[in-house]
């Protein structure tokens, strides 16, 4: 015997940006915590409205460029220095300036892959299954249609009263997303 | 009143000159670039240039086969001049890429909007020279096969890179720089391959695409991270880009060879490296906009502001000829003063003057608002810009090198059929991997543009 699919949660469907902002800060005045917004773009207060706060990336940046830097930085002076010491014209092995360049080099690169790859985790990303797709029409999240989703595992998620809730936002439609 | 309302618009008429021409909705924009690559027929401009980029990748994938065979004897180069126009190539395929991240990373920051519709394919430009370029020092190796002994790895030799030459600075910048081109570049897609991905009708295109988007979803969250992540790429990618042509011409002024031994090189070659960039931007951007009817998002606006920092950073690469002839008398360094006098009056003096030509003078007609908005004088001004900055590395190269401190040394460089062939050859792989691109992804960024149709329609 199989129980009916249980649901991701409800979704609506708006026509511009700031109906989408609007539908985020009354969902979450209404005492919602689990909501996503979807739009084509990035929608300037629309994670404020959600209640995000600090996305971690700076600080991963940061993190990636000292250790970039401080990482080439020891490597020259350990293979300089220590492991390889050469005499170049009686110049000191521990010939700093000629190290900035490639500590430089290797903080940016640090910080960049960083950004780069701190922003894909913490993001979920890659992830090519997600239950947001088995929304109708969601292909249109990539070109001008702006959705709400209210999740199932929200304390507050009832059914009945929270497609009541999306109601009252005058939605384009709503529909209700099984979780696979 | 915050700093960004307190600028004025500036002299710029913005009816006159728009970014974005024409009514676009989210819609029509996310349709109209990306019809480009789903659906719209192949252009016969594209197949045409595609198949003469197509023999030339072949004749460089053929020289390059020749080259690993015989060894770089194929060439002209010999001693005295042992660096002749692989460097020369080398130098003006970085100096290119330098532009695109100018235009991506430095007008993000400055939040400059006209950026928008040029940046992705500014972006494409760099990571295809920067490319070519990085080739151009490993085809010149001696033995290619053991390029890898630049890099650090402990080895059972026990030999480590001497890091006190600019050479290993050179592999750690040129490294770094594609790495973080291809991620910063990369990361712009990712939207918009979510675009393709959904758009695209075929089984093949959605999983290729889709892979490529990595499941991007547009959720807000995940663009305030994106948002974040891609201001802080483009904060590294502007210091980077100074730091890689300094670190490219300090290959050159740590040698104490006269013309190369000078501390205004790093400046002065980042000048002419954006300066040559400006001019590739423009060679590229015309053809471009004509054959994919692109018009109204590459309008006169964006080539008339490329055309002005064309201009300013050919004021700096002529303050910096300047300097140098100044600093040869001015030191009293006879040697100095015969290597200027060598490049004007010297076997190799019509490529200097060729140089000056193309680079100094030609590009005072850009002070000229009739000049910046005609499309034929603007593409064939900027022709001439990348043929003058491709000689002023030759010159700087190849004129040094021929007559240093001992006459009874000098020599003469003559190219060979397989120099002209690996430049050609380069230059034919550059167009078809851009040509590639241009037919595969978007050209524009579509997320970015919706913003901007926003922006406007808010009158912002």
């Amino acid at each position: 015997m199989k129980a009916a699919p249980p649901a991701y949660g409800l979704v609506a469907e708006f026509a511009s940006d700031q109906l989408l902002v609007d539908a985020a800060r009354r969902a979450r005045g209404a005492g919602y915590r689990y909501i996503d917004a979807y739009a084509p773009f990035s929608v300037e207060g629309l994670s404020d409205a959600l209640g995000f706060r600090g996305d971690r990336v700076a600080l991963i940046t940061l993190v990636g460029g000292i250790l970039g830097g401080i990482g080439a930085y020891f490597l020259q002076w350990y293979t300089a220095v220590i492991d390889y010491p050469i005499n170049a014209g009686g110049r000191p092995l521990h010939s700093w300036p000629a190290f900035i360049p490639a500590t430089f080099e290797m903080t940016v690169l640090g910080a960049a892959l960083a950004a780069f790859f701190g922003m894909l985790i913490l993001n979920g990303l890659p992830r090519l299954v997600h239950p947001i797709f088995n929304m109708p029409d969601f292909d249109l999240a990539s070109r001008n249609r702006f959705f709400l989703c209210i999740e199932a595992r929200d304390p507050r998620f009832d059914p009945g009263e929270t497609r009541a809730f999306l109601d009252s936002l005058e939605p384009m439609r709503i529909a209700e997303v099984e979780a696979r | 009143m915050t700093p960004a309302t307190a600028i004025p618009a500036g002299p710029v008429d913005e009816s006159r000159l728009p970014v974005l021409k024409g009514v676009y909705s989210y819609a029509s924009i996310s349709d109209k670039i990306s019809d480009i690559v789903l659906t719209r027929p192949t252009h016969w401009g594209w197949i045409a240039g595609f198949a003469l980029c197509s023999a030339l990748l072949l004749l460089f994938i053929a020289s390059i086969a020749w080259l690993f065979h015989k060894g770089v004897g194929i060439w002209g180069v010999d001693i005295p001049v042992a660096w002749a126009f692989a460097i020369t190539n080398f130098v003006w395929w970085v100096g290119i890429g330098h532009a695109g991240t100018f235009i991506s990373a430095f007008l993000l920051l400055l939040r400059q909007k006209w950026r928008t519709s040029i940046n992705r394919f500014a972006e494409a430009m760099t990571i295809f020279a920067v490319a070519m370029a990085g080739l151009m020092p490993i085809l010149h190796l001696g033995r290619p096969w053991f390029f890898y002994w630049l890099t650090p790895y402990p080895d059972i030799m026990n030999v480590w890179p001497q890091w006190r030459s600019p050479l290993v600075w050179d592999i750690f910048a040129i490294g770094t720089y594609i790495i973080v081109s291809i991620l910063f570049w990369y990361m712009g897609l990712i939207p918009d391959l979510a675009t393709l991905r959904d758009r695209a009708d075929g089984r093949v295109k959605q999983i290729v695409y889709g892979l490529g988007a990595l499941g991007w979803r547009g959720e807000a969250r995940q663009w305030r991270r994106f948002d974040t992540a891609y201001l802080l790429m483009a904060g590294l990618a502007t210091p980077l880009v100074i730091s890689v042509h300094s670190v490219v011409s300090l290959d050159f002024a740590i040698g104490n060879t006269p013309g190369w031994h000078s501390t205004i090189f790093p400046p002065y070659f980042v000048a002419g490296a954006l300066f040559s960039g400006f001019a590739m931007a423009l060679t590229i951007s015309i053809p471009l906009r004509a054959v994919f009817g692109l018009k109204d998002f590459i309008t006169a606006r964006h080539l008339d502001n490329i055309a002005k920092l064309m201009l300013v950073c050919g004021l700096l690469v002529a303050y910096s000829y300047l300097v140098e002839i100044f600093m040869a008398f001015y030191s009293g360094d006879e040697f100095d003063q015969a290597m200027v006098l060598n490049r004007m009056r010297g076997p190799y003096a019509p490529l200097y003057w060729t140089a000056i030509a193309c680079n100094v003078v030609l590009p005072q007609a850009l002070w000229l608002k009739r000049v910046r908005l005609s499309v034929p004088v603007l593409f064939a001004l900027s022709l001439a810009v990348n043929v003058g900055m491709w000689l002023e590395r030759f010159v700087i190269i190849v004129v040094s090198l021929h007559r240093d401190f001992v006459p009874s040394s000098w020599g003469m460089f003559y190219p060979t059929f397989w120099d002209w062939a690996i430049l050609v050859g380069s230059l034919g792989t550059f167009g078809w991997l851009f040509l590639m691109f241009v037919r595969f992804l978007p050209a524009i960024s579509i997320a970015e543009m919706r913003k901007l149709t926003l922006e406007k329609r808010e009158g912002g």
